[in-house]
């Protein structure tokens, strides 16, 4: 009594055959190209500049970042006066803006009553929005002006024994290119710090906490230790960018490349501005060659910006996944 | 201490109040009809009327490229990393592409005078395409994100009907990261609307009548901010204004525009997850 | 080692099914020899010899890890997916080699269907979930038809049907796995995999999925991977028992330890490691 159809059927569809189909091959292969493309672009990027800064390589080697001239008319370039006005723009928007940022990070994540914290958050982000053209303008009309007429003074008045704060005369100087990127930089560290904050495990500062501590002793000995490889991260990210920006600086930071200067109150060049201000202006191939020099410092510089960031944060990560 | 932190964010709340009422009061009193549908005069003596309707053009026409250049590439980019690489490769990419990311945009404009210009002249395609490369990691990252959101179970019901792999990631994979991908390239056209380095050695030196030819060099709203806020001539300056101001309110509505997709998609992506 | 001949089982087995016939009146779909499964270096699966017969229900029980749900997506080339997956020995589909490498697994997962633990259906609409394979598959003709013809097979038509559009999301749990069981069914499969269907679904749902696989066999053959024993006395005929073995070196695997009825499998064990675990002493 078998209800079972016991006479043998072929399977209705063969399955031995093609083993790759063809719309799979052109997905993958235009993709795949695709891909290939945007790594040969970074290859390229670095060629190009490489390229175009091969006559003033040649010419000058690696003085060129230790000699200060900067005279087209004579065909003598030296780096070493934008790299000291970077140097000191960046470094100085960092100290200026770090503080600032992680309290504006501490707030976000620990302080602020929960109706605060939505609205806060959208202006920083705000902030980080606006175009560096923008900022550039505000600090040409109402910072530079502002700087010039009350704060320079009284600093160099109160503090013109370090070489630092000599006399001042503009507004467009290193002190508000300085200023300016620091209100550039802030929102990007403000905002990663604010994740890493939030992202100390409870159980930790609630440690601390039941031990007696107070919220600050606890920020202190457990969120900030808990955060600190990310936030090295994040000041490296600024710095980077602090680096690269050309527009704003040009903007407020006077255009001048007789040479470097202590003084912030001066007006000076960063590598940005330089190479922002002077390459459609530029007539003779070694000066058009020695801004691509410039350019190529700032690539390798970002270059190692990137992946030094990238290091800590794979670093801190694995730590962290330990814990 | 907690003081301290109160008074960081009230800097930080003074300082973005007061650039952006800056912005907000001289732009203001300065924005009229005008500055949309005039252009800019040359030697311009008294109070002829002049605008910017060349450089709002001009930008309409390079972010619209640039977008269309980066857009598609991205997403490809993305499918690929995502779908079809090893993790070796996957990682070795995404690292390419944060270096990509990080490239002052000074240097990348550098780069696309070196490649696009010499020879050639200037061009809106060339501005467009620095551009793009500024947007292309935003938009393969934004991608990326939410192919990797995708569920696993969603492919594999497509495979184990005996759908081929290609029509798994158009048909069942893609669609679900439409709203995601549209967020962040919203996202990115924010970002690259104020933008002015990339055009400055390749956009630049653009007339003052309204052209539509990217095949010409193009003015663009940044750079023009960026050449009025260097003139010594204050109604100069207070066009600039006026300019920041429509540039300012653009992003501000193409970043509530994008924040209003991502809800919405997380909401769409949330019903799928249960 | 004796054995008693009867023993008494932890499960009822429900002794109203028809006997089966002997199984040299049986025809096989799936002839599996020596089938060994590894990913990387670690083993699942060695040495599994078996069939399975069509218009049965053969269910594959056994401890979590023993390699159930290994084997059965080995029968339609789902491990391809995994990496650093690799097979040998031989599974025969109707007389035809399917592991080899030159086989398109798309082909072989056109006929024979799978359905998930946790139900997967599309972020489409119902009528989407079930008519978007065909499509692909080009059966598209009669579309609305062959839709409906899977929604009734898989007892979800009369609960749909007027509200066909709306997105598959919206249905309960069992439901979704009922339209699963549809959009699978409605490409035509000849074997039907089934891993866990009814683990993730209350009571209610569970019996009516299984309801579905006591009138269904007629047309197809089902394979079902279950941790639920009382499940496989339900609805299987056949059922095969999988366990660990562990190696000298401390290497754990999957092994096919018993297949038999399932009668048999429940009542008189042949193998003491199957009345162990179907006796509930342990796993």
């Amino acid at each position: 009594m078998s209800t079972f159809d016991a006479t043998g059927i072929s399977a209705r569809r063969p399955v031995t055959g093609r083993r790759v189909r063809p719309g799979d091959l052109l997905l993958q292969v235009v993709a795949g190209l695709a891909a290939l493309a945007a790594i040969g672009l970074v290859a390229l990027i670095a060629y190009k500049v490489v390229d175009g800064a091969r006559l003033s390589l040649s010419t000058f080697g690696l003085r060129f970042l230790v000699h200060s001239n900067w005279d087209p008319v004579h065909g003598r370039f030296g780096a070493a006066q934008f790299l000291g006005d970077t140097v000191v723009t960046s470094f100085g928007a960092l100290v200026l803006a770090t503080p600032l940022a992680l309290g504006i990070g501490l707030f976000l994540s620990e302080l602020a009553p929960t109706w605060v914290r939505g609205p806060v958050t959208a202006l920083v982000e705000t902030l980080a929005a606006i175009p560096s053209v923008v900022i550039g303008l505000w600090g040409i009309i109402v910072l530079g002006p502002l700087l010039r007429d009350h704060v320079d003074p009284a600093l160099h008045a109160a503090l013109g024994f370090v070489p630092l704060f000599g006399p001042a005369s503009g507004g467009s100087n290193v002190f508000t290119a300085m200023v300016v990127l620091a209100i550039m930089i802030l929102p990007i560290i403000s905002s990663i710090s604010r994740e890493l904050f939030l992202g100390v495990p409870v159980e930790l500062k609630e440690a601390a906490l039941g031990l007696g501590a107070t919220r600050w002793e606890m920020v202190r000995g457990v969120v900030f230790p808990y955060a600190r490889g990310g936030v090295a991260a994040a000041m490296i990210l600024g710095l980077g960018r602090a680096v690269g920006e050309a527009i704003a600086t040009a903007q407020v930071i006077g255009a001048f490349d007789n040479g470097f200067s202590w003084n912030l109150f001066n007006p000076g060049e960063t590598l940005a501005s330089k190479i922002a201000l002077d390459f459609l202006g530029a007539t003779t191939k070694l000066e058009i060659s020695s801004l691509f020099y410039l350019a190529l410092i700032l690539l390798v510089f970002s270059l190692v910006v990137n992946l030094v960031a990238q290091w800590i944060v794979r670093r801190v990560s694995r730590r962290q996944g330990l814990r | 201490m907690e003081l301290l932190a109160w008074l960081a964010a009230a800097v930080a709340v003074g300082i973005l109040g007061v650039v952006v009422w800056s912005v907000a009061k001289r732009g203001a009193s300065e924005l009229n009809l005008d500055l949309l549908t005039k252009t800019p005069v040359q030697f311009a003596i008294g109070n002829v009327k002049q605008g910017l309707a060349n450089a709002f053009v001009g930008s309409i026409v390079l972010v619209g490229l640039a977008t269309a250049m980066a857009l598609p590439f991205g997403i490809l980019i993305a499918v690929y990393l995502v779908e079809f690489a090893r993790a070796s490769v996957k990682n070795g990419a995404s690292l390419v592409l944060d270096v990509l990311n990080g490239i002052p945009s000074i240097v990348i404009a550098i780069f696309v005078f070196g490649l696009l210009v010499v020879g050639h002249g200037q061009s809106g395609l060339a501005g467009s395409f620095a551009l793009a490369t500024l947007m292309l990691p935003l938009v393969a990252r934004a991608t990326m994100e939410v192919l990797a959101l995708v569920p696993d179970s969603l492919r594999e019901a497509s495979l184990a009907l005996g759908v081929p792999r290609w029509r798994t990631t158009l048909g069942v994979v893609l669609p679900q990261t439409i709203g995601g991908i549209m967020t962040g390239t919203v996202l990115a056209v924010a970002r690259i609307a104020g933008e002015t380095a990339p055009l400055l050695f390749t956009s630049s030196v653009a007339g003052t009548s309204v052209l539509w030819n990217p095949t010409q060099p193009l003015q663009s709203v940044p750079l023009s901010i960026f050449q009025l806020s260097e003139s010594p001539v204050p109604a100069d300056h207070a066009r600039a204004w006026a300019a920041a101001l429509v540039l300012l309110l653009f992003i501000l509505c193409v970043s509530l525009a994008a924040r209003w997709l991502a809800t919405r998609s997380r909401r769409k992506l949330g019903r799928a997850g249960r | 080692m004796p054995v008693s001949s009867t023993i008494e089982p932890a499960v009822r087995v429900e002794t109203k099914r028809q006997p089966l016939p002997p199984r040299e009146h049986l025809e096989a779909v799936f002839e599996i020899r020596d089938l060994t499964a590894v990913y990387g270096s670690k083993p699942a699966l060695k040495g599994v010899t078996m069939e399975v017969y069509k218009h049965l229900v053969t269910a594959v029980i056994g401890p979590s890890g023993c390699g159930k749900s290994t084997f059965i997506r080995c029968l339609n080339r789902m491990n391809d997916l995994v990496p650093h997956f690799r097979q040998s020995g031989t599974i025969r589909y109707h007389g035809q080699d399917i592991s080899g490498r030159e086989v398109d697994p798309v082909a072989v997962r056109r006929t024979i269907g799978m359905v998930f633990q946790r139900p997967n259906p599309f972020p489409k609409s119902i009528y989407e979930n079930v008519a978007w394979g065909l499509r692909v598959l080009g059966m598209k003709d009669n579309l609305s038809e062959r839709v409906e013809r899977a929604l009734t097979r898989a007892a979800l038509w009369d609960e749909v049907k007027d509200r066909l559009k709306a997105s598959a999301l919206s249905l309960s749990g069992g439901q979704q796995q009922r339209l699963c069981i549809a959009r699978a069914l409605a490409v035509e499969p000849d074997v039907v995999l089934m891993d866990e269907p009814a683990s993730a679904l209350d009571p209610i749902a569970t019996q009516a999925i299984e309801q579905l696989l006591h009138e269904l066999k007629r047309e197809y053959s089902f394979v079902i991977v279950t941790h639920n024993m009382q499940q496989a006395a339900r609805v299987a005929d056949m059922t095969a028992f999988f366990s660990i073995s562990q190696g000298a070196e401390g290497g754990r695997w999957g092994e096919l330890v018993e297949y038999d009825t399932t009668e048999k499998i429940f009542t008189a064990p042949a193998d003491p490691r199957t009345e162990d675990y179907v006796t509930g002493r342990f796993g």
